[in-house]
């Protein structure tokens, strides 16, 4: 029987192979061992350590890339700072000219792009053509209109400088775009470092840029190790800002490395996503979906679907559809066209999941894989569907970074909530029901920064993408994505540093600064403010409060570490009803507080007074004051998300969400308009606070909580917990049950607090040693503090019926 | 039944009506486009595998002429293309028998019944007779049903029929089931393909509900469309009824046949639908008993696919056979 004979009677699939030619020509005509590129060329690899790049699907070599050390990150760092002020000089059209150039050129060699990344990372060619090549595309397009755009939609705002990037090997190219795309815009200068396994298409890009024109030194690559080039370049303190993508473990080791270097960090870091089916969903589009959640890219993805929480009533039919599906996915050599699975990155991460699996099943899950078998060469693992997960198993808490998903059931919305967060991550969601009452109700419930109905792992330059919780924090696409490349000009604002000068506590004897012969005072015990009650210090002592001559003027309590713990547990306990309130009903608690604080103005003047010796300074303080109350009160409803534009038949809800439970250090500067300057933005977006009152005058937050009490402020949504800074900001910091922190205090207090917030990657918002201008609406009130306060979660909801 | 299973090959009896099954039928559109979508770039087949995948595709071809000047003469000439649907020079070259290559079934209006039967005598190819008031299918349930009978009598051992597409539209599950039942009684021994006129029902989910009526009322095929709407077979609708037919085969162990028509025009459409029914239903729906094509003019570009394959050189229509 002939070949075509043969076809005919069994029909099945052959091979599809991609040529591979121009890309290994490609590598050819660089000898095939490539040096870094900086400052528009490649750096000699002669007499240079150089390590092989092997390709997953083969084990072979594909090429040798240089290991980079600190003096090549030295050189690139040099590079990108003398191309960065030319760069921004060119203004917004001559940057949005250049990034369109690069969307152009990356469309003019997409096919070498996608085959060079199949090659390299051992993604299916279907996945690098269709998926990365274009997103990368649409990425630099989306952010040549962000360049054209920025003086228009971001005045005032300037670059950070030389932004070092380090990106992963899942998708080497398409996170290079997601970095670079924006900082470029944004008019700063880049040195990006790739991963170790995966350097190729960064080079190759770099020098694709460096044809369409981009100028020397804008855009640098570096190779080499995380240990090494990576260190180097986090470290090097020519450096204005860090992102990163990459595991959670790398992002905690970033925060602590950059914490007090006046660095801005963006982390983009690990998941354990849920994928939520509910009994009235489309069951043949959610297979399908569960093949794009877990199966895409051998389900080395960040926010890989790997948990699936279907409902009892459809969970076993739900099971019985995905072996089927599994039994005809293909996987193989991932240049073939006919292939839904390709190799996994490198034998490191295939025996991490292969060790992870015997794990789960010792633990007793039930572990399934397709009656096909794996190809004999390369890397590869099969897709492994595993049931009889308990939520506290391997399986169900740990990222696994390969093509393994968890089953797991639940019986009713609440639990399918409470399982979906039950994770240290929050990177992303996905929402299944034909119910658009119960996905809508689902979606902001979920803690994850973004949120897929009906859908998953879609993506776009247009919608931002990033993490809650220990998933990072920034975030990358969209207008919001753009922050993270940016800074105020402060100039306009005439910020500076602050003074060092804070009052100590010493014992003073009691009524030292009372007159003789006056009539004492009715005694007044100041006390902490948590969950709406007035409770005693932990440990039952006090602190004096001494005025500017030294003389005592009261008392407040000495709060301890089991204060702030109290604190932070009746704040999470308040948030989420403060959260679930409507827009309007806090801005008419906020107006409310502004009434009552008006209507104690005279007495906190008085008090104010006393601290800075200046009547006249106090009652401008106290107006500002009641001032930012109604500013915040007016922003409540109207800190408006967007709904962006994205190229799908969807609408890509971008909700401003509260961070949930926030701690925050007031500054010395300003006692009652500083604290209130936290306090009301924060409470305005939903946020309880757990709030440390200013050293300088504490009893004014004292004074304070007495107006809390009448204006129908929720016990637990603001906690007030005086004391000792250096008691109970540490606390604060590394509590993993805080969701952010805000600092106005030195320098050496920001270092701290970044470097205590490693525990659970909080948000950090420091002001470095530097002071605002509290009495300026202009300065310390508004976006920039909204921002702080809100977290960006992209809601993706495709419709048509 | 799993689909991958060997087919039960006897007749869908069809089932009593199960109005909770068609409520509950859920499909979401947009996540059924994005699979449609990505069907066609998660497989392909090249090279040889193309050739023997088109020939295959020749053998599921309900070759059709529906046209209001088609005369007996016409009719036999297509019966004759029916029967060596590919040069036999070019299967020679390919390798393959030429008796294993024919087409599925001629496709005619009643008319056309006995010259299409006559013609294609002794080469075990079906007739298959639109039928039932086609294309509108509105005149009169009685004339319907003795439309089907006559062309029954008259040789024709495939009915296509149109629903009334007002009984979806107004989910009156029964209406239809009771017209698709009555339906399939007048064909007797003959195999009945319902044509949903999906074009005409607005949703997939209407789609699916319709296609799940069919079923149960006995029907052998589900057919998209008559040729004559404005939307023809689309992936995404087709992909809708093939999720259908699976469900129905799971449910109640009956194999029930698929049959996208209009607007099939390349090979490498033709090649699209191939992937389709293999991907979601498994082999034996690639097979003319349970897949079939209806197109007019999709065998003369798989003609000049072939000839490519064999001469390494692009074809042009002249060099093959009319119908």
């Amino acid at each position: 029987m002939s070949k075509v004979a043969e076809i005919f009677r069994t029909l099945e699939y052959g091979p599809a192979p991609e040529s591979a030619e121009r890309a290994h020509e490609w590598l050819r005509s660089h000898g095939g061992a490539l040096g870094h590129f900086i400052h528009g060329a490649f750096t000699p690899v002669e007499g240079r350590e150089l390590s092989e790049s092997l390709n997953p699907a083969t084990g072979r070599p594909l090429a040798r890339v240089i290991r980079g050390s600190a003096e090549d990150v030295d050189q690139a760092v040099a590079s990108a700072r003398s191309a960065q002020p030319g760069w921004w000089a060119l203004g917004p059209h001559g940057r949005a000219r250049h990034l369109y150039a690069l969307a152009r050129q990356v469309q003019r060699q997409g096919r070498l792009l996608a085959v060079l990344e199949t090659l390299d990372n051992g993604k299916p060619l279907r996945e690098s053509r269709d998926l990365d090549v274009p997103l990368v595309a649409r990425h630099l397009y989306h952010h040549a209109g962000w360049a054209q755009l920025m003086e228009a939609e971001l005045p005032g705002y300037r670059p950070l400088g030389v932004v070092g990037q380090i990106v992963p090997w899942n998708f080497p190219l398409l996170m290079l775009a997601w970095k670079v795309a924006p900082a470029l815009a944004m008019g700063n200068t880049v040195v990006l470092k790739p991963a170790g396994f995966t350097s190729l298409t960064a080079l190759l890009f770099a020098e694709l840029a460096h044809e369409a024109g981009l100028p020397p030194g804008v855009l640098n690559v570096v190779c080499g190790d995380g240990a090494l080039a990576g260190a180097a370049l986090v470290a090097h303190p020519g450096v204005d800002k860090i992102a990163f993508t990459g595991s959670t473990e790398v992002g905690r080791s970033l925060r602590e490395a950059t914490a007090g270097s006046g660095k801005r960090l963006s982390l983009e870091l690990g998941g354990k996503s849920p994928f939520i089916v509910f009994e009235d969903a489309d069951q043949d589009s959610v297979v399908e979906g569960v093949v794009d959640a877990i199966w895409f890219n051998q389900g080395q993805v960040c926010c890989a679907g790997s948990r699936i929480l279907a409902q009892e009533g459809i969970a076993e039919a739900l099971e019985r559809k995905l072996r089927a599906r599994m039994e005809t996915l293909r996987m193989g050599d991932p240049l073939d066209k006919t292939v839904d699975m390709g190799a996994i990155v490198a034998p490191v991460q295939l025996e991490r999941i292969r060790a992870l699996v015997e794990q789960g099943r010792a633990e007793g899950a039930q572990v399934w894989q397709p009656s096909w078998a794996v190809p004999g060469e390369g890397w590869f693992y099969p897709p492994t569907l595993c049931t009889g997960c308990a939520p506290a198993g391997t399986l169900a808490q740990v990222e696994i970074f390969g093509p393994v998903v968890a089953m797991m059931t639940f019986r009713t919305p609440a639990e399918a909530v409470e399982l979906a967060n039950d994770t240290r991550y929050g990177l992303a969601a996905s929402i299944w029901s034909e119910n658009i009452n119960l996905a809508l109700d689902v979606a902001p419930k979920v803690k994850a920064g973004t949120v897929w109905i009906n859908c998953t792992n879609v993506f776009d330059a247009a919608s931002g993408f990033g993490g809650y919780r220990e998933s990072g924090f920034g975030r990358e696409g969209g207008l919001e994505g753009l922050w993270e490349y940016v800074r105020r000009d402060d100039a306009a604002h005439g910020a500076k540093r602050a003074s060092a000068r804070v009052p100590r506590g010493r014992p003073v004897r009691k009524g030292a600064a009372r007159g003789a012969g006056a009539l004492p005072p009715v005694d007044r015990t100041a006390k902490l403010y948590v969950g709406g009650k007035q409770v005693r210090p932990d440990g039952d002592t006090c602190l004096p409060v001494l005025g500017p001559d030294g003389a005592l003027v009261g008392e407040v309590g000495r709060g301890s570490r089991k204060d702030v713990r109290n604190a932070v547990e009746a704040a999470r306990k308040a948030q989420a009803g403060w959260g679930a309130r409507t827009a309007h009903n806090r801005a008419q608690i906020l107006y409310y507080l502004a009434e009552n604080l008006a209507a104690r103005g005279e007495e906190l003047t008085a008090r104010l007074a006393v601290f800075s010796g200046d009547a006249r300074d106090a009652a401008a303080e106290m107006d500002a004051a009641v001032s930012r109350l109604f500013s915040y009160a007016a922003w409540a409803d109207k800190w408006d998300g967007r709904v962006h534009a994205t190229p799908h038949r969807m609408v890509t809800l971008a909700m401003n969400e509260p961070l949930g439970v926030v701690g925050g250090v007031c500054p010395d500067e300003r006692p009652l308009l500083g604290l209130v300057s936290l306090l009301a933005p924060l409470a305005a977006t939903g946020n309880a606070a757990v709030l440390v009152p200013s050293r300088t005058a504490p009893l004014l937050a004292t004074d304070l909580y007495q107006v809390l009490d009448t204006s129908d402020v929720p016990g637990g949504v603001v906690n007030l917990v005086t004391g000792l800074h250096d008691e109970l900001v540490p606390t604060l910091a590394a509590h993993d049950d805080v969701d952010g922190i805000w600092y106005f205090g030195s320098a050496e207090g920001s270092a701290a607090v970044e470097r205590a917030s490693i525990g659970n990657l909080k948000r950090t918002w420091v002001s470095r040693g530097r002071t605002m201008d509290w009495m300026s609406a202009d300065h310390a009130e508004g976006r920039e503090f909204l921002r702080e306060a809100t977290q960006v979660k992209n809601i993706w909801i495709p419709y048509g019926e | 039944m799993s689909t991958s299973d060997a087919v039960v090959r006897e007749r869908n009896p069809g089932v009593p009506l199960d109005l909770e099954w068609v409520r509950e039928v859920r499909v979401n559109r947009s996540a059924v486009e994005r699979r449609a979508s990505t069907l066609g770039t998660r497989r392909t087949v090249k090279k040889a595998w193309q050739a023997a995948w088109l020939l295959r595709a020749v053998t599921l071809m309900d070759l059709t002429t529906l046209s209001g000047d088609d005369t007996p003469e016409r009719v036999r000439r297509l019966c004759a293309k029916a029967r060596r649907p590919v040069r036999e020079d070019l299967l020679e070259a390919l390798g393959v028998a030429p008796e294993a290559i024919r087409v599925g079934a001629v496709c005619v209006y009643h008319q056309m019944v006995s010259a299409a039967v006559e013609a294609l005598r002794g080469s075990g190819i079906p007739v298959a007779a639109v039928s039932a008031g086609f294309p509108h299918g509105l005149s009169p349930l009685p004339q319907r049903i003795q439309e089907i009978r006559a062309s029954v009598d008259a040789g024709a051992s495939e009915i296509d029929i149109v629903i009334t597409r007002g009984h979806v539209l107004g989910a009156d599950w029964e209406a239809l089931y009771d017209e698709v039942r009555g339906f399939r009684e007048a064909c007797g021994e003959a195999h009945l393909k319902t044509i949903l006129a999906t074009g005409e029902l607005g949703t997939l989910r209407n789609v699916a509900r319709a296609s799940l009526v069919c079923m149960m009322a006995g029907a052998d095929f589900v057919k998209t469309s008559t040729g004559k709407e404005a939307v023809n077979a689309t992936l995404p609708v087709g992909l809708t009824m093939v999720r259908a037919v699976r469900a129905y085969a799971e449910r109640t162990d009956w194999a029930v046949g698929f049959k996208p028509a209009g607007g099939i025009r390349t090979a490498k459409e033709s090649l699209l639908w191939l992937i389709l029914m293999k991907e979601e239903l498994g082999d034996p729906w690639t097979h003319p008993e349970l897949f079939r094509f209806g197109a007019s003019s999709l065998l003369g570009d798989i003609e000049r696919q072939l000839e490519h394959h064999v001469t390494g050189r692009y074809s042009a229509a002249h060099r093959h056979p009319l119908a």
